[in-house]
């Protein structure tokens, strides 16, 4: 039997970020965000449709009328693949893509994203190997990355592995930049720009 | 014809045979690559989740080490990077055109390089392989060099996403044409396969496996069911999802998923009749000797 909780499936306007939307609308790739018809020409392009907890035509309009905790936190931003199919055909020329990169950041930024979610772990862990050592070194992000969200797939992983390097496709040793000291300071500039 | 060469993180681990096979075939064309000096991390997908500014500040460096080599001896060069990972072509485009545009962040991402005693003037053109073979050397050239044609092989070309999407600065977004004619010009059949440019995963394989593998099984499923012998890749993560995971497909999907995934350089050094181990023929998991073995000196056999 189903207990009534209290519990609210929709939101007062009052509980909403009026504010949301036009700060997406302002960062680089937000410029057409309010020109959304909600056509789903995104949605039914988008091979990831069907894993998703929002489409991204729900996600473009949760966006603007200020949907900002459910956006954040959604899976959905975590699921795009990056594969622009969506940017290429929407007929507003809205660059969706570049929105849910603006989510990721936003939801890494203010550590609202799903715990143990292997996504947003792989990401953060790719940034700190590439500041450190200026190149990415495949096997060590992916060692990371189940280390932190689900070690015994590490085990599964190993197979894998060793068939990459008996074939030399992966390596042992750290792939670094000869001039580490140059690059640093080129990210630590930006930081504080 | 000289060019400078960024062959980006991948190519020196999971997609070595990319850079092996790149490597020979220029030769073979009699085209110089030289490595861009000191390159790093372009910047890639992962790393533009995070922070964008840096990502840029990545991918500029790059830009500006480029153009500096490049113009080392004539300061009026324009010098051409051949960029063959998916990614890093397109996020090295990307930050070209962000540096092109007047915004206050394209200021700020100039001033961290002269922090860093570099500067970037917008001379570098960025440059797939593929565009190069199709563009600049020509199919006529490339027909020409063939020494044992790939007879009867039938070809599914995969183009991916990002070589293609969003800028389209050589070839059709929906259906791009370039690899298929390039099978032609090597005398094998191209595979009429409308999911070329069907998204195969990408780094959604290794975090949130279910949902990566089932996209890269529709692919190679169709690509089955249409009769390819072989599946070319341009992206080193394609040809890794595409290749390295077939057992698993095979298993949870349990249907024997089993056909030679390569990239397209590997193919054209078969063509070109140039030495296996130097095409990185040995580093497959799927052979690919026997598929084209099959085919030469005579017809396809249809079953």
């Amino acid at each position: 039997m189903n207990v009534w909780t209290g519990e609210r499936k929709i939101k007062y306007e009052s509980e909403l970020d009026p504010t949301f939307g036009k700060r997406i609308a302002e960062l680089y790739g937000g410029e057409n965000l309010h020109q959304c018809i909600q056509c789903g020409t995104c949605s039914s392009t988008c091979p990831l449709t069907i894993y998703m907890d929002f489409t991204p035509r729900r996600l473009v309009a949760m966006t603007r009328e200020g949907f900002r905790d459910e956006v954040l936190q959604s899976k959905t931003i975590w699921l795009c693949a990056s594969c622009y199919s969506c940017t290429v055909d929407c007929p507003k020329k809205i660059k969706i893509t570049e929105l849910m990169y603006a989510f990721k950041q936003m939801a890494i930024d203010e550590g609202v994203y799903p715990k143990r979610f292997a996504t947003p772990v792989m990401a953060h862990e790719f940034f700190k190997i590439v500041r450190r050592w200026g190149r990415s070194n495949e096997g060590i992000l992916i060692t990371l990355m189940f280390l932190k969200t689900n070690p015994f797939k590490l085990l599964k992983q190993a197979l894998l592995g060793w068939n990459l390097l008996r074939r030399g496709r992966m390596g042992l040793k750290i792939e670094s930049i000869k001039r580490r000291n140059e690059l640093k300071p080129i990210l630590d500039a930006v930081e504080k720009a | 014809m000289d060019y400078l060469y960024y062959p980006g993180c991948s190519l020196k681990s999971t997609g070595r045979p990319y850079d092996e096979s790149i490597r020979a075939v220029f030769q073979a064309l009699g085209l110089n690559l030289t490595e861009v000096e000191d390159w790093n991390c372009c910047g890639a997908t992962a790393y533009m989740a995070v922070n964008e500014l840096k990502a840029y500040a990545l991918a500029s460096r790059n830009l500006a080490l480029s153009e500096r080599q490049g113009t080392a001896n004539d300061p009026k060069a324009r010098p051409e990077v051949v960029v063959p990972c998916a990614a890093c072509y397109l996020v090295l485009c990307k930050a070209q055109r962000y540096l092109a545009e007047s915004n206050g962040n394209a200021q700020k991402i100039r001033d961290a390089l002269k922090v860093g005693g570099l500067k970037y003037k917008g001379k570098v053109k960025i440059r797939h392989p593929l565009d190069i073979f199709v563009n600049a050397v020509g199919l006529d050239t490339i027909k020409a060099r063939v020494t044992k044609p790939l007879q009867g092989l039938r070809v599914a070309s995969y183009y991916g996403c990002q070589i293609i999407r969003p800028y389209a600065t050589f070839d059709d977004q929906t259906n791009p044409q370039s690899m298929d004619r390039l099978v032609e010009a090597l005398g094998g059949e191209p595979v009429d396969w409308p999911l070329k440019t069907r998204c195969c995963g990408g780094s959604l394989t290794g975090t949130i496996e279910e949902v990566g593998l089932r996209l890269s099984y529709i692919l190679l499923r169709e690509a089955k069911k249409r009769g390819a012998d072989v599946v070319i890749t341009a992206c080193p993560l394609c040809q890794f999802n595409l290749e390295c995971y077939q057992d698993r497909m095979s298993q949870r999907f349990e249907e024997p998923v089993e056909l030679p995934v390569a990239f397209f350089t590997q193919l054209m050094g078969m063509a070109f009749g140039l030495p296996e181990n130097e095409l990185g023929l040995q580093r497959l998991f799927v052979p690919l000797r026997p598929a084209v073995a099959a085919q030469e000196g005579g017809q396809h056999v249809h079953a």
